[in-house]
């Protein structure tokens, strides 16, 4: 109550404040749309620039639709064992206890850390002609994988952490007092709580693996076809040039960035959602 | 759920071992490799001139990108934390599209922008400005993908103090300067300095939207990164894994400084 009227009152006596917060909120408006609003129109306009079938035709060449379906089926399969992967580690992180786990826990960001041309040299180090173990799948289609993997590892994990450390233990122990078994604990309860966690993780880790370069340019040795991903194939068209079909095929990545966003944002709001109705439950 | 114990060890191992063969595995090799013919080559390797002027031009780079990204942060979360204007919805989902596009899209459409054919082209060549394949080009690619990192830090710590001490200090006097300063400031500031770590091991390690925009100019426009494909590129494979070393002894670094801040940062939470 008495908070409400302060409020009240405050604001009354705030235009002082107010007017220098719009002035602030106008010019990062303006500071993000020269940087990054402007230059993305302008790859969507230069895309366009010769018109609807230049861009079907840059999209659709062999080369381009190669390129952008093997990225798009690496990346998906890297969310999915991302998915399962990193609720393991996010789980062990969390339920476990073992020595050096802080350690392990600041490791986990490592590849956020690491630059993304040093993470494609370290793994050209183990896995290349050279390369310490006996392992030579550089320069194959499983070192694309094994590159998005490298990179994209945090995002699950960082998702989950938190959600494991909130979720309710009560839920499992009551389970467990009605004669449920391990699997079905976490099949009927731990999960379904962490699936919105799960979920938005993956998708923020499908969108980076769409998008990746620095740690794939070196390892996918990029054959056209096979190992080229999308990004490598868009640089190579700004090298020679082809500037309208590097803006066309980049206005597709674009877009499915776009869409993993708003799906993030709509998870978010479902996790949110899903968390309202189980503290009404609870109540 | 309580597992067995031979479960729960079994689940551990999968999890480490899983992160050792990913992560430790080929991070350790690229130390040993770096360090095999001694500390002396690799010392020469990361001093040379043309490395050391990739060393001072990150820094550079970073030193105006990061503090432009900081103060445009703050403001922009005070905005979406406490402001209420309509499209806030819409200006909330733009700040993470720099985390969510590829660097080369990114690179792609400064060159279209700022490049010689681009859209501000022609008016920035008659100022005599030269913005793609020159730093300045390097520092609004770098300013581009660490954009986020503050805001996104700082926006849930606002959240969280809520504003009713900024309340008290309006209402007792004090104008908003003073409120910010003394009030707004002091709350969030591990929440700012953990973005800063975050947008600083960006700025320095950004690859692709560089390579794209600043030309590769030994001496001129390579970064380190920049330096670590050239060397790789030319067959300086030991001179590749010396720069690399470096750059993951800085990114080790940010990974102490991430650790240092993170308590200090949930106080407040």
């Amino acid at each position: 109550m008495s908070t409400t009227a302060l409020t009240r009152r405050a604001t009354a006596r705030r235009p002082a404040w107010r007017s220098s917060g719009a002035l602030g909120l106008g010019i990062a408006t303006l500071w993000l749309s020269i940087i990054v609003l402007l230059p993305l129109a302008a790859v969507v306009a230069r895309g366009f620039d010769g018109g609807i079938d230049t861009f079907w035709h840059a999209i659709t060449n062999r080369q381009a639709i190669a390129a952008l379906r093997f990225t798009v089926l690496v990346s998906l399969l890297t969310a999915l064992v991302n998915a399962v992967a990193g609720t393991l580690i996010a789980w062990v992180l969390v339920r476990d206890r073992f020595p050096g786990k802080r350690i392990v826990n600041a490791l986990i960001d490592l590849p956020f850390a690491l630059p993304t041309i040093v993470a494609g040299l370290t793994l050209l180090a183990l896995y290349g002609d050279q390369g310490v173990v006996d392992i030579h799948i550089a320069f194959t289609q499983w070192a694309v994988l094994l590159a998005f993997l490298f990179v994209t590892l945090p995002f699950v994990v960082r998702a989950v952490q938190p959600v494991l450390i909130e979720l309710d233990r009560e839920m499992e122990q009551a389970a467990v007092s009605l004669g449920a078994g391990n699997w079905t604990v976490f099949r009927r309860i731990v999960l379904p709580n962490l699936v919105p966690a799960i979920l938005s993780g993956a998708a923020l880790a499908f969108a980076r693996a769409v998008g990746e370069f620095g740690s794939v340019v070196l390892i996918s040795g990029n054959i056209p076809l096979k190992t080229q991903v999308s990004s490598v194939y868009i640089f190579n068209q700004i090298e020679s040039d082809s500037e309208i079909s590097a803006a066309a095929v980049a206005t597709v990545l674009l877009l499915v960035s776009v869409l993993v966003l708003i799906g993030i944002r709509g998870l978010g709001r479902w996790g949110a959602r899903h968390e309202r109705a189980l503290a009404e439950d609870g109540r | 759920m309580t597992l067995t114990r031979r479960w729960r060890i079994t689940l551990r191992a999968v999890a480490l071992g899983y992160l050792a063969l990913l992560l430790l595995a080929p991070v350790g090799v690229i130390f040993y490799r770096t360090f095999e013919h001694g500390v002396g080559a690799v010392w020469d390797s990361i001093t040379t001139p043309a490395a050391v002027s990739a060393f001072w031009l990150t820094v550079e780079v970073a030193a105006i990108a990061v503090p432009l990204n900081t103060i445009f942060g703050i403001v922009m979360a005070m905005a979406l934390a406490r402001g209420r204007f309509r499209g806030k919805w819409l200006l909330n989902a733009a700040i993470d599209l720099p985390f969510a596009i590829s660097p080369i899209v990114i690179g792609l459409a400064l060159v279209l922008v700022f490049g010689v054919n681009g859209w501000f082209g022609g008016a920035l060549a008659d100022a005599g400005i030269k913005v793609i394949f020159s730093v300045p080009g390097i520092v609004l690619a770098t300013i581009f993908v660490s954009l986020p990192f503050v805001v996104r830090e700082v926006t849930p710590v606002l959240r969280e103090v809520g504003d009713e001490q900024e309340q008290v200090a309006a209402t007792l006097g004090a104008n908003g300067w003073q409120t910010f300063w003394r009030i707004t400031l002091p709350a969030i500031r591990w929440g700012i300095a953990y973005g800063v770590v975050l947008s600083v091991a960006r700025a320095i390690g950004e690859f692709g939207a560089v390579s794209v925009v600043s030309g590769k100019i030994a001496g001129e426009t390579q970064t380190l990164t920049l330096l670590v494909e050239n060397r790789y590129g030319n067959y300086d494979v030991s001179g590749a894994y010396a720069a690399a070393t470096l750059l993951a002894l800085i990114a080790l670094a940010t990974l102490l400084a991430m650790t240092l801040i993170k308590p200090r940062r949930e106080e407040n939470e």
